[in-house]
C-alpha cells in the first residue's frame, strides 16, 4: 500500500466518522488555541508593563534614602527606615560625576490648587527643569525653569488639571494659588495618561525650592538619574553610592534602584507566568491525547471485523499499523491547525478588544502548541495502531 | 495446487482441547471446483482458513504451488493471500461506509496499483457482475445479492487462482443464492480453483468434487461423475 493511499483512505475514514472526528479535532483545536491566546495574554502583560515601564525614562536610576536590608532587595528599602535624608547637595554631588547626563531631585506632596474660583487637592511634584525630560514627560505648551527664570514662582500644570481650571481660556500666565504661596502657570503638560500607576495628567509641578518651602522640609523624596548610556548605569551606580557614603561620613545609608534591574525582574516574573500558564494549557494537550487514543480504541473495537477482511484481502500488519496511525495523525493534525487558526483568531479579537494588550502570541509558544498536539496524537495512537496490527484474522472476520 | 499433508489444528478452550482439524492429507489440484460439507463445528472454515493462509496449523506441511508454507512470514503470507486468494464470506464483509465500487477497489489499493489502472479494473469489475448502477451507492443500500455479487467483485479483482467461499449462500434467499453460485461457477470455468463450503446439499452436489467432514477429519471425498 503506498503512503499517498494509506493517507488518503485514512482521510476518508476520518471524513466518514463525521461526529467523532469532529469532537477530537476539537479537543485538540480547544488545546492548541488554550496555548496560543493563553502565551498571548500572558506575552502581552509582559510587553504592555515593560512598554510602561520603559516609558518612564531611559537609563534611569533612582535614589533612595534608607539602606535595603539585604543587598539588592529594593522593597526592604521603600519599606525601612530612613536614617539619614537625603538633601539637595547629595543631588547636586550627583550631578557631578561623570557617568550622569542630567539628575532631578524629587519631592512630592498633596496641596491645595485654587484658581479661578475652583479649588481642589493635587499632588505636587518638587524637582528642576530636568524632570521633564527626564521622566520621559512633554510640555504642551510653554517652559519650566527656562534659562534665567529658575528662582521665579512659577507652576506646570497637568493637562486634565489645566483643562480643569482653565477651560476656556489660556491656561499659560495665568495666577494660581497653591497652599498658602502664589504661583504663575509657565507650562502645560501633554497628556499621557496613566503609566505604572501614575497619572501624569493630574499632578502639578513647581521648583524645588518652593516645595521644600510648601512642605517645610529640607530632605528629598528621590533623586532621579539619566546614565549617559546603557553601559553607564552599573558605574553610574557604583560612584552614586559612593559618594552618597562620602557625603554621609560613610555610612552607607541610601538605595540606588536601576530601572533596568526591575525591568529584568519583571521580564523573568512574567516569562515565567507565560510559560506556566502555556503549561497548564499544555495539559488540557495531553487529555486531548488520552481521548484520541480513546477514540482510536473504540474505533478498533468497532472495526475488528474490518481489520480482519482487511487481512484477509492481503492487508500486512504494516498496513492496518499505518492506516490507524495516519488516522490519528490526520485528527491531531487538522486539530493542531485549526487550534493554531483559532488561537491566532482569539488573540486578534483580543487586541482589538484591549487596544493598550498588545496581545500577540509569541512564536516558540504556536510552535510548540503544534508540536505537542502533533505529538500526543501520534504518541496516543502508536498503541492502539499496534493492537489492531496484531489482531488475529480469523477471529478478527468473527467478530460482528 | 493445494496440498496439505497430516495437518492439525487444536484449539484450546479453557482446559478442553479441540481439535478442529485432525490429521488432515488433502491434494486439490488447480483449477477443480470442490464443495466442503459437514455438521457444524465439523472444521470447514478452519480448514478454507488455513487454506487461505487467515490461519496456520499447529503442525503438518502445507504446500501451495510447490511452495511451503508453513515457514513463511507475516508479510509473505500477506502477499500470497493479495495475489492468489480470494475469499467470499457468508456475511459479506463489506465496509459499510465505502461505496460498491471503492469496496471492490480495495485489494487492488493494498497492492499499490496506481489509481488510474484501479479505475480500468474496478469498471471492468462493476460491469462484470452488472454493477455499474450500483457503484457509488454503500452496502446498507444495496440488497444482499448485489452486496454478495461485489464481494464476489472484491475477491476476484486480483485475478486469483483459487476463490474460497464460505457459506457464500448462507445468508441469500435460494433463488439469489442459486444466482451467486452460477457467478462462482463461471469463474471456476476460466481455470480458477474454487473451493466452497455449504450446508445446502443441493449446491454442494453442483460441485465436481465433494469432501465431507465430521470432528475435523475429511470422512468423505468423492469425484462427481456426470462431470
Ligand atoms: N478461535 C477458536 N477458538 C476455539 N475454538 C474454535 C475456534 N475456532 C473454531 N473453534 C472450534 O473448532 C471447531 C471447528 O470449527 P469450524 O468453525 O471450523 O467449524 P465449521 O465446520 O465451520 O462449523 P459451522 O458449519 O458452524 O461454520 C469447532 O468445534 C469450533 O468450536
Ligand atoms: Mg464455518
Amino acid at each position: 500500500m503506498t503512503l499517498i493511499d494509506t493517507l488518503q483512505t485514512s482521510f476518508k475514514t476520518v471524513v466518514s466518522y463525521r461526529i467523532r472526528s469532529l469532537l477530537i479535532i476539537l479537543a485538540m483545536a480547544l488545546g492548541v488555541a488554550a496555548v496560543v491566546i493563553l502565551t498571548a495574554i500572558g506575552d502581552g502583560a509582559r510587553n504592555y508593563v515593560i512598554n510602561q515601564f520603559s516609558s518612564i525614562g531611559t537609563n534611569l536610576l533612582v535614589v533612595l534614602p534608607g539602606r535595603a536590608e539585604t543587598s539588592g532587595s529594593f522593597l526592604g528599602a521603600v519599606l525601612g527606615q530612613t536614617p539619614r535624608d537625603l538633601t539637595l547637595k547629595d543631588a547636586q554631588l550627583i550631578g557631578r560625576l561623570p557617568y550622569v547626563r542630567r539628575y532631578a531631585p524629587l519631592n512630592v506632596g498633596e496641596a491645595e490648587l485654587s484658581a479661578a474660583n475652583r479649588l481642589r487637592e493635587v499632588t505636587v511634584l518638587g524637582s528642576n527643569a530636568n524632570l521633564i525630560p527626564i521622566r520621559h514627560m512633554k510640555l504642551a505648551q510653554g517652559s519650566f525653569m527656562a534659562p534665567g527664570t529658575e528662582n521665579n514662582a512659577q507652576i506646570v500644570l497637568g493637562a486634565k488639571i489645566a483643562r480643569e481650571f482653565f477651560p476656556h481660556t489660556q491656561a499659560i500666565g495665568q495666577r494660581v494659588r497653591l497652599g498658602d504661596s502664589r504661583f504663575l502657570v509657565s507650562g502645560v503638560l501633554t497628556a499621557q495618561g496613566e503609566t505604572m500607576g501614575f497619572n501624569t495628567d493630574e499632578i502639578v509641578i513647581i521648583p524645588i525650592d518652593f516645595a521644600q518651602t510648601l512642605f517645610n522640609t529640607t530632605s528629598l523624596f528621590r533623586i532621579l538619574i539619566e546614565a549617559k548610556n546603557h553601559s553607564d548605569i552599573e558605574p553610574a551606580k557604583r560612584a552614586i553610592l559612593a559618594t552618597l557614603k562620602q557625603s554621609h561620613d560613610g555610612e552607607e545609608d541610601t538605595t540606588v534602584i536601576t530601572q533596568d534591574a526591575i525591568l529584568a525582574t519583571f521580564d523573568k516574573i512574567l516569562q515565567a507566568l507565560t510559560l506556566a500558564v502555556a503549561g497548564i494549557a499544555a495539559i488540557s494537550l495531553i487529555v486531548a491525547g488520552i481521548l484520541v487514543m480513546n477514540v482510536m480504541l473504540i474505533a478498533i473495537n468497532q472495526r475488528t471485523a474490518e481489520i480482519g477482511l482487511l487481512k484477509a484481502i492481503g492487508a500486512t500488519s504494516g498496513d492496518i499499523r499505518r492506516l490507524f496511525f495516519a488516522e490519528a495523525v490526520w485528527l491531531s493534525l487538522v486539530g493542531a491547525v485549526l487550534g493554531f487558526l483559532l488561537g491566532q483568531f482569539g488573540s486578534l479579537l483580543l487586541r482589538l478588544t484591549f487596544p493598550q494588550l498588545p496581545a500577540w502570541a509569541p512564536a516558540w509558544a504556536s510552535v510548540a502548541g503544534i508540536l505537542v498536539a502533533l505529538a500526543t496524537g501520534v504518541l496516543a495512537s502508536l498503541f492502539p495502531a499496534n493492537r489492531a496490527a496484531r489482531l488475529d484474522a480469523v477471529k478478527a472476520l468473527g467478530k460482528k | 495446487m493445494i496440498r496439505l499433508t497430516d495437518i492439525n489444528r487444536i484449539f484450546q478452550m479453557g482446559d478442553q482441547a479441540v481439535h478442529a482439524l485432525n490429521h488432515i492429507d488433502l491434494r486439490i489440484a488447480s483449477g477443480e471446483y470442490v464443495s466442503v460439507m459437514g455438521p457444524s463445528g465439523s472444521g470447514k472454515s478452519t480448514l478454507l482458513n488455513i487454506i487461505g493462509l487467515l490461519d496456520k496449523p499447529d503442525s503438518g506441511r502445507y504446500e501451495l504451488d510447490d511452495r511451503l508454507i508453513t515457514d513463511l512470514s507475516e508479510d509473505e503470507l500477506a502477499q500470497i493471500r493479495r495475489e492468489k486468494i480470494g475469499f467470499v464470506f457468508q456475511s459479506f464483509h463489506l465496509i459499510p461506509r465505502l461505496t460498491a465500487a471503492e469496496n471492490i477497489e480495495l485489494p487492488l489499493i493494498l497492492s499499490g496499483m496506481p489509481p488510474e489502472q484501479r479505475q480500468i479494473r474496478v469498471n471492468d469489475a462493476l460491469q462484470a457482475f452488472e454493477l455499474q448502477q450500483r457503484a457509488h451507492h454503500r452496502p446498507a443500500e444495496l440488497s444482499g445479492g448485489q452486496r454478495q455479487r461485489v464481494a464476489i467483485a472484491r475477491a476476484t479483482i486480483m485475478q486469483p487462482s483459487v476463490i474460497l467461499a464460505d457459506e457464500p449462500t448462507g445468508n441469500l434467499d435460494h433463488q439469489i443464492g442459486a444466482e451467486v453460485m452460477l457467478l462462482l461457477e463461471a469463474l471456476h470455468h476460466r481455470g480458477t480453483t474454487l473451493i466452497v463450503v455449504t450446508h445446502d446439499r443441493e449446491l454442494g452436489a453442483r460441485a465436481h468434487r465433494q469432501i465431507g467432514m465430521r470432528d475435523g477429519r475429511i470422512l468423505t471425498d468423492q469425484d462427481n461423475d456426470t462431470h
